[in-house]
């Protein structure tokens, strides 16, 4: 339980404690001569003696050979004595099993203690021993602590069933603790026994659902509708960790529709205003990710959560503030515009850790555009100065990468230059790198640059990935630095002193490049250049000099086409983070991730993954299948939901105070809008037909009602052609034999909208939506950029017709491969149709 | 949910240790401490406050010169855990009444019982000093604090100010008195870090107020408590984030940009009367944050001006002028410029007659620093400095040196304008009159001049 224990001292004193081992002999005679002791004052000297033991231990001092004085001196009715026995006993019980069996008997005494505090602690310590063979011992003081009539006992207890399942799992459920668990939560009158219920059991299931079904339809069952409104509705009874951890419970709970998604952001409105910024956070989590689906009201989300972000950024610790900019950072990659007005929050302050000041400064980077570029770059070009010189570095890459943003770069080319000119190494060194980058973007700035560049002396410029950037400069505009060849060949003569590999490969390319353009004067630095390569040590600098010099051998005119190619612009340069991973990191909001710009599957074992990781769950398209069951969770509880729900009236109690400060405005659903494709223009899917009705808006009135705005009633769809049965089902079985049988009615290929490919980045939203539009997966499968879906949906009416289909998307390509297999023919162009459009509103 | 809790000290000792679960490999707080102590990377970094090792993810704070630290396998939400173990230091401190080094070893048992309770298994039970208190049994030993070098904004009271009573910052909340009452009293504390960088024009480019109304409660009985604050005080810039300073100039209305409450604190009449109603729970806790942009006065302007005199010499005048009434006293002011990395010595000129001033070159970070024990409002001060180079300037000596950058404490001084009207204590009896503190004070957080 405590510090590092156990140091080996027994085999190997440590050199350092030369006193150790005799201290703690004493410290065993003494406790033997005060264990049975009853005189007045006996208790004050065994806490004194207690507390030498525990500061050992506290420094990693081993004192488990004193663990059968200490279990003896324990017989009292000192509860701070009591207290620090407990402490020891569970720091060394793990490592002493045996003489463990000593303690249970007094722990278990403890356990049935008068006074609830004296039995909760026993419990607790009963349960924090982690020895496997004492695992009988504890389920009878379990079983009793969760019926115990004090709530703090319950507490304990709640959490012990946890720490028993980690020492034995059979244990555990054998002793049908989870059900136990599960009626608590629901029934018990004490917060923090509920949330202790709901920890624990949130951690059993997610670890028994790898080899039990039922586990699994439990963990799902933690997020049903009637007990995610049970804890919504009182919330404001729990502790603000325990408000943290029912809200990213939520964050994870699909609502069936949009007046369940604003009753919740309605209810949870005020907790924007917390001062623990755990709970901020959490709550903006949830209305995150509960808003995806409806762009209006996902940017109304971001105009709302900015102002509580930037108080939480700049009234907390460095280290909050830390937490808070790198979700603000997420924030602002998403929704750059949003923050632009707001870019002075971001200015560094003077006394800030560095930490924070270079979140900052990619923050600024990331914000800026037409409107503030100016302001930011003046900004950054005061800490280009900075005492600090690793800001400084940081400062003037953010001006070059704003640079390559194209905004304004006009003034920003003037002002790099103007940092060569300050004559700072380390200042030279970044910015040629970045002169460097505009060229290759903006070879119109050449001239300007290369006047300049040509005066800094390479003498000067000692970092490999500055001093590369000049030599390749030298290589590029030979043509426009009468001394290029002679620096070049300058170089190639100190060939030895340059112990960088990149600069030499840099160096043996330039002079190629500028043996083309300036053959006589660089002739004899060529020569020299490819004999020093030729002798290099290392393979990648050898191998480059050999393959010049043998194309050179080949034909001069090819070595020139291969070396001096004509140049294009380069447009946009590599971004370093794919779509896909941000995505994955955002469907991760608020935890490390974030903070690490990784998803977590990157710096986590699978075993420590986050407990209800869905996305993780996509599989092999052959093994996995989507039972109907699964589907539909929502219409499993409808039969319950309503004694559950809050009444009306209730409900207006709690939206009351929040509505006058803001209120979620139900987007206006225009069904005109939505892109429908007609299937007979298979390849020009992104061709809107505006005047086509959209497929199932009839939510829209309803949410206007509920939420008693008022708004405009959103037109009235005309009837669709083609009508889906919401609740179709169809077994894996049933659907391979059709699938076999059918011939294909309708095979075509379309783009899909960039949102899309974003909102990929986790399938299981696709399935979520085309689950919305009565289109049910029923496999699904691939890795990115590709995936491979089976849907199926069901006419209503009569007859019952199926529809089948295989839809392969490709997110790097951007484009979907439909195949559609109907009972009837003849409806799948109108059924083609509807699952276009359906598709094309994936992301909205 | 985290796997281990451990405070270190400056030296990487372990002061507490606990681990709840078991699951972290040994030696975990040694690792730490020595990537922490040899952050790689460029020019002497301060390590982030989180990072991943080998699949352990540590997450820290630094209290009062302490590391406290936890580690998990788990991808968490970092700002719960970072709030938890601030949370953590702020419980131990109410209990311990200062939290240092000694406290925390004096009274490692009183703090394993406290994190007993605080975390189990890893998950966070309650961090309430109220109701921590009936688990907790030792009885602190608290140290002299006299002795002890001031923590914390509220403990610039301490200071010589012959108003408050010196001991309320380091009280613990469970101690009982020499006098064996309990003397009943409560603290309000305006605290505003104020951040503003003027050009080298001296126009204000940017500023900002982050302010905490902090409360300390010693009341028994929990009696329920109003704040009234300003009564045209508002809140939000109606939705626009304009970070303009055009509206606000000539009226008296406080406009908070945005703020966030604790727990306990009901809004039911804040927005028609601006009331903050709260039951206190015990220990120190900031009942409302909030943050400005409107714009204010600053309390100083700065004049910074440097200029080439001769070969290889430079002067440097520094001017700070104090605006703000003389009845208002600014203390441990402390004024530092960069110079020029090729400086060699400098030599200071004060202004004949004053008394207070400390001037300094620090060789090895090339950097002047001028202290003044104290600044009156209305007041100017005024530093020559002569600079001599042990080579040519590169022609633009002021990119060479700078920014000015400044800090200062003012008691009873607030730049928001934000102020506590009453403090209204409900209780029945009519003799109960207990002791109530309302203390302002304006710190800057970073205040800085361009040359």
């Amino acid at each position: 339980m405590a510090p590092p224990p156990q140091f080996q001292r027994s085999s190997s004193p440590s050199p350092s404690q030369p006193s150790g081992k005799s201290e703690i002999s004493d410290l065993k005679l003494q406790l033997r001569q005060l264990a049975g002791s009853r005189a007045p004052g006996a208790d004050d000297a065994k806490r004194e003696l207690f507390k030498k033991v525990i500061s050992h231990m506290t420094v990693g001092v081993d004192v488990s050979s004193l663990f059968s004085e200490m279990v003896m001196c324990s017989a009292t009715s000192d509860i701070v004595l009591k207290k620090m026995c407990y402490l020891y006993v569970g720091n060394y019980a793990k490592g002493n099993p045996d003489l463990a069996l000593l303690t249970i008997n007094f722990l278990q005494r403890d356990c049935r203690d008068e006074d609830p505090m004296i039995r909760g602690l026993a419990l607790r310590s009963l349960c924090s021993l982690r020895v496997t063979n004492l695992v009988e011992y504890l389920v009878g003081p379990l079983g009793s602590g969760l019926k115990d009539p004090n709530a703090y006992v319950r507490t304990v207890a709640a959490m012990g069933v946890l720490k028993l399942y980690h020492i034995s799992a059979s244990a555990c459920v054998d002793a049908d603790f989870p059900s136990m668990l599960k009626r608590l939560m629901l029934n018990d009158p004490d917060s923090q026994v509920v949330a202790n219920c709901l920890s624990s059991l949130q951690e059993i299931w997610s670890a028994e659902a790898n080899t039990s079904e039922e586990a699994a339809r439990e963990r799902e069952a933690l997020l049903s509708k009637p007990l995610v409104y049970h804890l919504l509705n009182r919330i404001k009874e729990f502790n603000e960790w325990a408000q943290c951890l029912i809200l990213d419970l939520i964050s994870n709970y699909i609502p069936s529709d949009n007046d369940e998604i604003f009753d919740i952001m309605n209810l949870l409105e005020d907790r924007l205003q917390h001062a623990n910024g755990a709970v901020v956070l959490g709550t903006i989590k949830v209305f995150l990710h509960l808003t995806l689906s409806m762009a209006d009201v996902h940017q109304q989300v971001y105009e709302r959560i900015k102002a509580p972000l930037l108080t939480l950024m700049s009234s907390g610790s460095p280290e909050q503030s830390y937490a808070v900019l790198s979700h603000l950072h997420l924030l602002v990659m998403r929704a750059p515009v949003l923050f632009s007005s707001d870019y002075k929050h971001f200015y560094c302050q003077y006394s800030e850790p560095s930490y924070v000041k270079k979140l900052k400064l990619e923050m600024l980077t990331a914000i800026a555009n037409e409107s503030n570029t100016f302001e930011i770059v003046t900004e950054l070009c005061e800490y280009a100065a900075n005492v600090d010189v690793s800001i400084a570095r940081e400062a003037i890459r953010a001006v070059g990468k704003i640079a390559l943003q194209q905004f304004d770069v006009n003034a920003i080319v003037d002002r790099l230059l103007q940092f060569l000119e300050m004559e700072k190494d380390y200042v030279t060194a970044e910015t040629l790198v970045l002169v460097k980058d505009l060229l290759r973007k903006y070879p119109q700035w050449s001239h300007d640059c290369i006047a300049v560049v040509g005066n800094i002396s390479s003498k000067n410029v000692q970092e490999p990935k500055a001093k590369s950037a000049l030599i390749w400069m030298l290589g590029e505009y030979s043509q426009d630095m009468p001394e290029a060849p002679y620096i070049l060949e300058n170089l190639v003569d100190n060939w030895d002193d340059e112990h960088s590999s990149e600069v030499r490969l840099h160096l043996l390319t330039a002079v190629m490049k500028c043996f083309f353009k300036r053959p006589p004067e660089t002739q004899n630095a060529l020569g020299a250049a490819l004999a020093a390569g030729l002798a290099d040590f290392r393979q990648d600098v050898h191998d480059r000099a050999l393959f010049y010099y043998r194309l050179l051998q080949y034909d001069e005119s090819t070595a020139e086409r291969v070396v001096n190619p004509p140049k294009q612009a380069v447009s946009v340069f590599a971004d370093t983070q794919s779509s896909e991973l941000k995505d994955r990191i955002f469907d991760e909001f608020n935890s490390l991730s974030v903070i690490y710009q990784k998803p977590s599957y990157m710096f986590t074992g699978k075993e420590h993954r986050g407990l209800t990781d869905i996305s993780e769950e996509l599989g092999n398209l052959s093994v996995e299948a989507h039972p109907a069951a699964e589907a539909l969770p929502a219409q499993i509880y409808e039969a319950n939901d309503v004694d559950l729900l809050l009444s009306t009236s209730e409900k207006e109690e709690v939206r009351g105070p929040v509505n006058n400060s803001s209120a979620y405005r139900a987007p206006d659903y225009d069904s005109t809008t939505a892109a429908l494709v007609s299937s007979q223009v298979p390849l020009e899917a992104d061709l809107s037909i505006p005047g086509l009705p959209a497929y199932n808006p009839q939510v829209s009135s309803a949410i206007d009602d509920l939420l008693g705005l008022g708004l405009s009633v959103a037109p009235t769809p005309a009837p669709p052609p083609l009508a889906l049965n919401p609740k179709a089902a169809l077994d894996p079985g049933s659907f391979q034999r059709k699938w076999s049988q059918l011939a294909i009615s309708s095979s075509q290929e379309f783009c899909i909208e960039p949102r899309a490919v974003v909102a990929l980045a986790t399938p299981q939203t696709l399935l979520r939506h085309m689950q919305g539009h009565h289109i049910q997966c029923i496999a699904s499968g691939g890795q990115p950029p590709s995936f491979k879906f089976f849907f199926y949906a069901q006419r209503a009416g009569q007859p019952p017709s199926f529809f089948l289909v295989e839809c392969l998307v490709n997110s790097s390509s951007a484009r979907a491969q439909v195949k559609i297999k109907a009972d009837d023919g003849a409806a799948a162009g109108d059924f083609s149709a509807l699952f276009q459009a359906a598709l094309s509103k994936f992301g909205e | 949910m985290i796997s281990q809790f451990f405070v270190l000290s400056q030296r990487g000792d372990n002061i507490v240790f606990r681990d709840y679960r078991g699951e972290i490999q040994k030696g975990s707080a040694e690792i730490f401490f020595r990537k922490v102590k040899f952050w790689k990377g460029e020019e002497s970094e301060e390590a982030p406050p989180i990072f991943n090792l080998d699949g352990v993810n540590y997450i820290h704070v630094k209290v009062a010169g302490l590391l406290f630290v936890a580690t998990t396998g788990i991808n968490v939400s970092p700002s719960l855990v970072l709030e938890l173990l601030q949370r953590i230091a702020r419980v131990i401190k109410d209990y311990l009444g200062v939290l240092n080094e000694d406290s925390l070893r004096k009274n490692f048992v009183l703090v394993y019982e406290l994190l007993d309770e605080v975390i189990d298994f890893g998950y966070p039970q309650t961090t309430s000093t109220e109701l921590l208190k009936s688990y907790v049994f030792n009885e602190p030993l608290v140290i002299d604090a006299a002795r002890l070098p001031a923590l914390g904004p509220a403990a610039m009271f301490m200071q010589g100010a012959k108003k408050m009573p010196g001991t309320a910052v380091t009280k613990s909340v469970i101690a009982i008195e020499p006098g064996g009452r309990k003397r009943e009293e409560i603290f309000v504390d305006v605290i505003e870090k104020i951040s503003v960088t003027f050009s080298s024009s001296g126009y204000i480019l940017t500023s900002e107020i982050d302010g905490t109304i902090q409360m300390k409660s010693y009341l028994t009985g929990n009696p329920e408590i109003r704040l009234a604050l300003n009564e045209d005080l508002s809140i939000g810039r109606n939705g626009s984030s304009i970070y303009g300073y055009s509206s606000s100039t000539g009226g008296g209305m406080v406009i908070l940009d945005d703020c966030n409450f604790h727990e306990s604190v009901q809004l039911d009449s804040f927005e028609v009367d601006r009331k903050l109603t709260l039951i206190p729970s015990d220990g120190e806790f900031p009942v409302m944050n909030y943050r400005m942009t409107q714009e204010f006065k600053p309390p100083f302007r700065i004049n910074a001006l440097i200029q080439e005199a001769g070969a290889l010499k430079a002067e440097v005048i520094l001017k700070v002028r104090a605006d703000f009434p003389s009845n208002i006293t600014a203390n441990t002011i402390m004024v530092q410029m960069p110079l020029p990395s090729y400086t060699t010595r400098v030599s200071f000129e004060l202004e004949p007659g004053t008394v207070g001033n400390t001037t300094d070159f620090k060789e090895g970070t090339k950097r002047l620093e001028w202290g003044l024990k104290k600044i009156v409002g209305g007041s100017e001060h005024t530093l020559r400095a002569k600079l001599t180079f042990n080579q040519e300037s590169h022609g633009n000596i002021m990119r060479e040196a700078g920014p000015v950058n400044m800090t200062f404490t003012i008691p009873m001084y607030n730049a928001s304008r934000l102020q506590v009207r009453y403090l209204e204590i409900a209780k029945k009896s009519k003799t109960y009159n207990p002791y109530r503190w309302v203390r302002y004070v304006t710190q800057a957080n970073s205040y800085v001049a361009r040359l």
